[in-house]
């Protein structure tokens, strides 16, 4: 048995394979759950009645005018549900409320023979409000205490004896918005019921266990009379790994009630009005720096905005406080983290899961404070990475730090940015109203759900009598390529060729209990329970092999479909007549793998364990250039090297590097979502609701040259293959991105002056910070409020609030200031 | 489909002018399939699915993100008929906008009637084999406006040794043509690196051939469902006497607007006329005193047609909207709404436009400063249409069209300017003057203005970034931009005075 990182004679895994369905998605034929529907008679369609108060009472719900439009067939509402009213798992989702906690919630579902007629009936429905005081913003939750779940704190050290001993001090703050997944596809399920009773769910779902979990709760039933499906999705990034359960139990229980097929699909506005994001964030920090600028101290607070109910948000702060220190050593550090409650979606997982949010803040404080401290940001950066030996806050060693130095030394000559930092200031010296800037920012992600019982798998895998190979697993499709990397998965453990094997659609049938596929972990599980289950099978085919070859089964060696013995080619058997003898003699030909990842451990109550298997590692430098009139800008370049450990499959591996890379871009510096925050008709309505309000990354934004480069020699010991987690990590590449905006905005002003740079930066946000410069100031950030003084004083002690007041008076800036 | 039943419109009755003897079909992907009762509430992606054909998706129902993208065959000139017999050219449009009956008699094209899995069109052997699709759902609307510029007959190769154009490929793929359509998983550079892949279309191609012969004609067009109807009148005299008769009804160009009313807003009428195909409305003209532009070309022919004739509206296509939309998308229509954020408008308000208003009662020319009244208002009777637009000689020499978005493919102004400037002496330099000064504003007032106030603080100062302070200040008072999730009012205040800054910068 070799070890999990080891590979074979000519492995599958590590070809440049494109997508298994490219044929498929480029001709149309790739089918998507609401596609489905069309292929079905009969079927009826969920449309849902969206209330228009931000938080409000239902004091009446009068559904009989819907039934009196032709073609509305049921209105589904809380008194339908046989089982539990509840979407979520922490019990605090009420799937039909009698209360409307958010502008958009839905109250009821109305089925109707065709969308439109389903549509008219949901506006026919009347309901009755009685609106309730309302919190949208971060600074309104604070100042009102609206908190939800744990609060925690992330610790090590002495964070007050590092910042009183530091040589340079500096506070301040930085507001995120959040992020709409916009994904190509919008939630979307389809529900019949078979024979027996046994419902049948197709749905977009990043986890189809907990789908089924949920409609079976909703409908009273047992999890084995409900079955779900997901063919594949038009994306997911997140935002189907809970939020799906909900839309897929309104299809299932009108599929049970009416006992015909329905059909629930958002149209764009539904889902960006009635489905999470990525988590808004504040955070409040003060730092310190030693004499020869190493981080000696930090002192944070962040509130992430978690919507009307929990979801994830608790795992997702988590992760955020994981990843406040990114590369870099803190000695002395102390981050507290909490969940605002509001009246907005219930925001959810999306790529990079809290990590973003944790890791902007040091990048964001180093990008601040470089020209304070009177060194390059590039320098200042490379002066705190971790180095080997050194653990993060919550106590896990960083195994393989060394590659964090090696990919930035590799990074700095492939994209020749000492040559390119000379050109950009010969550009910005020779033009007034356009400036350039080039940064360089790093990325260490740690790889395994925080939950340490998350990460297990299952997989089934058979061999028929041909030697055809049909595998299933528990991870779901999404874009990312997990189908792809597993069929290679499989191709090298049972060493056939990879056409030998199909792939079958996920389902809770076939492999029980499953995780979500997320936290990037879906191909080093999944693919860890494939090559166990073709492992089983392959030392069962070696018995056989080794009789017929008559050599010990040891000796056995499976390479591209031919079986032959180790040292001697002259005596061989093809696969397909070696599974054919293996039948006749009655040897079983499937089996179901699983696969638990060793060596975790987490507290969640302290936040002290080793969380993560591994960490993925990253680098990337952006070249920017920002026009003085309007601050537009263009990407012009971007380098990256990321550590993939050995690659699965090189071309998957850098669609989803650049794809996140641009993401990230996106979160960053372009989209923007905007609510109605006044005291209007409107209080809490998205205001950026369609695709034409809130923008996402288009051909335009695209980087003009785009390299990225896969780090080498990279075998990651104890994951399948030897590879590693690619899904998330990229996105936080894209802070180079951000940083260079600042670089360029810096250049319109004298320089050695803090630049802050609102999130997202767009032209907008850039064209002030511009004109900051250019006036030889800093832009005020965030005003003092009662709110974020309420930040300070919440959590923290009273000394630290002093301390907060202190480290204010002596300002270079009322954002930044240094004691 | 059981909904409630509408009369049928009094303006059309059965023995109308125009005699419709063939039931509304569509030729898709070569094969002829029946309408059906759409009217003219169905749109041509949701009737399209509704027959099977399932590859073009909805993913965001206003033709912003172009995975409903599919190709038609148009008459390949601005003007129908006018090179002759033969030519016919293939464009890609969003069928989530436009009505199924708009289509009726037409050609469409989609993802699946390109290639088979087993048999892929070299679109969609390069979007494969580079990566270019992963979740998928994006991609059969990009291979349709990928394989729409892969047949672009204008499309060739640059000269070895030869830079391509900014944003075109060295095989003369014109990245603009995917403007309108958005990925949200791949990053875009696998996609643009097949779109520069892509060699010429074999000679027998089955595709590149249909282009040799004429595209199919327009034809008169009734269709009835319980919630309305849909006509294509076969003239521009039925189509007067059909508003006449009918004021409530919905006239209809690209449905590049009403699309978005129909899918989001769930509007309904009881009476769709379609005017896009009209022949009086599809002519351009260039005399001496003007160009005369029919108000029913796409903007796409508008600007084939004047190819570059128009500085100021050469300006003014590439960032307007996207490909897909401006295959669709007229000055009529856009004329026709009279929102304050189309980017057309300032920029006819800077060429001092004119419009023909046509009914049947006559024609009438309107100023376009006079034709606005308020917010999508306009003194266009409901019996009149727009019939051409006028764009007077001689056109101003200095001109300048700039649009502040946050994004730079396919987005909505926060605010635009477009500028039209004469000057005395030199063109360019210290020396000049400003003699004379139009320029249009959107998205700064419930209706596109001119800022006038600015044009006359111009006059007669240097063009200079001295000469023209007062004049940006006072371009930066104009209207009343307002707060929202575009753009601040301070910023675009502060973009109004920047733009004229600006054009003195770029004019050096």
């Amino acid at each position: 048995m070799s070890t999990l990182a080891e590979r074979p004679v000519n492995p599958k895994v590590g070809l440049e394979v494109s997508h298994e369905s490219a044929p498929l998605h480029v001709t149309g034929a790739a089918l998507y759950t609401d596609d489905l529907a069309v292929r079905m008679s009969g079927v009826l369609t969920a449309w849902p009645v969206q209330a228009p108060h931000a938080h409000a009472r239902i004091t009446r719900l009068d559904v009989e005018p819907a039934y009196a439009v032709p073609g509305v067939v049921r209105v589904l509402t809380a008194a339908d549900v046989p089982g539990v009213n509840d979407a979520g798992v922490k019990h605090d989702e009420p799937l039909f409320g009698d209360e409307v906690m958010f502008y958009g919630h839905a109250v009821c579902y109305v089925l109707g023979e065709s969308d439109e007629a389903a549509r008219r009936g949901a506006e026919a429905v009347v309901v009755a409000y009685e609106p309730l005081p309302s919190i949208l913003t971060l600074h309104e939750a604070i100042e009102a205490e609206s908190f939800q779940g744990h609060q925690r704190t992330l610790s090590r050290g002495d964070a007050e004896a590092g910042l009183a001993g530091a040589a340079h001090r500096f506070s301040g703050e930085l507001e995120l918005g959040g992020q709409e997944h916009f994904y190509l596809e919008t939630h979307a399920a389809l529900a019949h019921v078979d024979e027996g009773g046994q419902v049948f769910v197709q749905s977009s779902t990043q986890h189809p266990s907990e789908t089924q979990e949920i409609v079976a709760h909703v409908l009273g039933l047992a999890s084995h009379a409900v079955t779900v499906q997901c063919l594949r999705m038009g994306g997911g990034f997140g935002g189907k790994e809970m939020q799906p359960h909900g839309f897929a139990a309104v299809a299932a229980l009108g599929a049970v009630l009416t006992g015909r097929p329905v059909r629930l699909r958002l149209n764009r506005t539904q889902d960006l009005t009635m489905s999470g994001k990525r988590h808004p964030f504040h955070a409040s920090w003060e730092v310190g720096f030693d004499a020869e600028n190493r981080l000696c101290g930090l002192r944070a607070t962040l509130t992430s905005d978690g919507g009307w109910s929990l979801d994830l948000s608790e795992p997702v702060l988590a992760r955020a406080l994981c990843h406040v220190d990114n590369a870099y050593w803190v000695p002395d550090i102390e981050v507290l983290g909490r969940v605002a409650k509001t009246n907005k979606t219930s925001q959810t997982a999306f790529r990079g899961f809290g990590g973003p949010q944790g890791m902007i803040v040091v990048e964001d404080i180093l990008g601040r404070c470089a020209p304070l401290l009177g060194v390059s940001a590039e320098e200042l950066r490379r002066t705190n990475l971790y180095l080997p030996g050194q653990a993060t806050p919550y106590g896990q060693p960083v195994r393989h730090a060394e590659r964090l130095r090696d990919i930035w030394q590799i990074l700095l000559e492939r994209s020749d940015f000492a040559t390119r930092t000379a050109e950009v200031e010969a550009f910005n010296a020779a033009h007034l109203h356009t400036k350039r800037g080039l940064a360089i920012t790093p990325v260490k992600f740690g790889i395994s759900f925080n939950l340490t019982a998350f990460n297990q798998a299952g997989a089934l895998v058979h061999v028929y009598k041909d030697g055809s190979v049909l595998i299933n697993h528990g991870g779901t499709e999404m874009g990312q390529g997990l189908h792809t990397k597993m069929i290679q998965v499989a191709a090298t453990a049972l060493g056939v060729p990879l056409s030998h094997v199909r792939l079958a659609p996920t389902r809770t049938d076939k492999v029980p209990n499953t995780s979500a596929t997320a936290a990037s972990s879906g191909a080093d599980l999944n693919g860890g329970a494939i090559r166990n289950a073709c492992e089983q099978i392959r030392e069962r085919l070696a018995d056989v092999a080794a009789r017929h070859l008559n050599i010990h089964p040891n000796d056995v060696r499976f390479v591209d479909g031919v079986v032959t013995g180790i040292g001697f080619h002259d005596r061989e058997i093809a696969w397909s007549e070696l599974t054919q003898a293996a039948y006749f003699q009655r040897v079983s030909l499937w089996a179901a793998g699983f696969y638990r990842t060793e060596g975790l451990h987490w507290d969640a109550e302290r936040m002290q364990g080793e969380p993560f298997k591994y960490f993925a590692y990253g680098a990337s430098v952006s070249e920017v250039e920002v026009d003085g009139f309007t601050g537009t800008y263009r990407t012009r370049r971007v380098d990256i090297v990321h550590d993939v450990g050995d690659s699965l499959s090189p071309l998957i591996d850098v669609g989803q590097i650049e794809g996140g890379f641009v993401q990230g871009a996106g979160w960053l510096t372009l989209e923007e979502l905007r609510w109605d925050t006044t005291d209007g008709p409107h209080r809490g309505r998205l205001s950026t609701q369609s695709a034409s309000t809130y923008k996402l990354p288009s051909f335009s934004e695209m980087p003009e040259d785009f390299r990225v480069h896969l780090f080498e020699r990279a075998t990651e010991s104890g994951v399948v293959y030897g590879s590693k987690a690619v899904g998330e990590p990229p996105l936080m590449l894209a802070f180079s991105v951000r940083e260079a905006l600042r670089q360029a905005a810096a250049a319109f002003g004298p320089g050695g002056m803090e630049v802050d740079l609102g999130s997202p930066a767009t032209p907008e946000a850039v064209y002030w910070a511009v004109e900051a410069a250019r006036s030889g100031r800093a832009e005020p950030a965030l005003a003092t409020s009662a709110a974020s003084e309420a930040y300070a004083a919440g959590e923290h002690s009273g000394a630290v609030a002093t301390e907060h007041a202190v480290s204010e008076s002596a300002s270079t800036s009322p954002s930044l200031a240094q004691a | 489909m059981a909904v409630p039943t509408v009369d049928a419109p009094a303006g059309v009755p059965d023995d109308a002018a125009s005699e419709v003897t063939v039931a509304p079909s569509i030729v898709v992907n070569g094969r002829e399939r029946r309408l059906g009762e759409v009217g003219g509430h169905v749109t041509l992606l949701d009737w399209l699915r509704t027959e099977g054909l399932t590859g073009s998706k909805e993913g965001c129902a206003e033709g912003e993100c172009g995975a409903c993208a599919v190709m038609v065959l148009r008459p390949d000139s601005s003007i129908d008929g006018a090179t002759g017999p033969g030519a016919s050219t293939w464009v890609s449009i969003n069928a989530c906008l436009a009505p199924a009956a708009a289509l009726d008699g037409q050609e469409v094209r989609t993802a699946e009637g390109l290639g088979r899995p087993d048999a892929l069109h070299p679109v969609q052997r390069e979007m494969a084999d580079r990566g270019g699709s992963q979740c998928g759902y994006c991609t059969p609307g990009f291979v349709c406006s990928m394989a729409a510029e892969y047949y672009r007959a204008g499309r060739s190769p640059v000269v070895d040794g030869q830079e391509p154009a900014h944003e075109h490929g060295p095989n003369g793929f014109d990245l603009h043509a995917l403007s309108g359509n958005l990925c949200r998983c791949t990053g875009y550079r696998p996609i643009r690196d097949a779109a520069y892949a892509l060699g010429a279309p074999d000679d027998d191609d089955a595709l590149l051939a249909r282009t040799r012969t004429a595209a199919p004609a327009p034809r008169p067009t009734r269709t009835s469902s319980p919630l309305g109807s849909f006509v294509r009148p076969a003239s521009l005299d039925e189509a007067l006497a059909l508003l006449a008769a009918e004021p409530d009804a919905r006239l209809l160009a690209g449905s590049t607007d009403w699309g978005v009313e129909l899918n989001l807003r769930h509007s309904r009428t009881r009476l769709t006329v379609a005017l896009d195909r009209l022949p009086e409305l599809r002519t351009l003209a260039e005399t001496d005193e003007a160009f005369e532009i029919g108000a029913s070309l796409t903007l796409s022919e508008v600007e084939r047609g004047l190819d570059g004739r128009v500085p100021l509206l050469a300006e003014l296509f590439p960032q307007f909207a996207s490909r897909l939309i401006r295959n669709a998308a007229t000055f009529g229509g856009n004329l026709g709404t009279a929102s304050p954020i189309g980017d057309s408008m300032p920029v006819l308000l800077a060429l001092d436009a004119r419009l023909v208003l046509a009914s049947a009662a006559g024609e009438r020319t309107v100023g376009l400063a006079d034709y606005f009244t308020g917010y999508r208002a306009s003194v266009r009777r409901p019996d009149e249409l727009i019939r051409t637009v006028v764009v007077p000689k001689p056109l101003a020499p200095l001109v300048g069209f700039h649009k502040i978005a946050k994004r730079r493919f396919d987005d909505i102004s926060s605010v635009s300017v477009a500028f039209a400037l004469t000057l005395d002496g030199p063109s360019t330099g210290s020396g000049s003057v400003v003699a004379q000064a139009r320029i249009g504003l959107g998205g700064v007032a419930a209706t596109p203005v001119r800022a006038l106030m600015a044009e006359q603080a111009l006059v007669g100062r240097p063009f200079t970034a001295e000469g023209v302070a007062e004049a940006a200040e006072a371009l930066g008072s104009e209207g009343t931009p307002l707060d929202d999730h575009r753009a601040s009012a301070r910023y675009r205040r502060a973009m109004l005075r920047q733009s004229l800054l600006k054009l003195v910068e770029e004019s050096r």
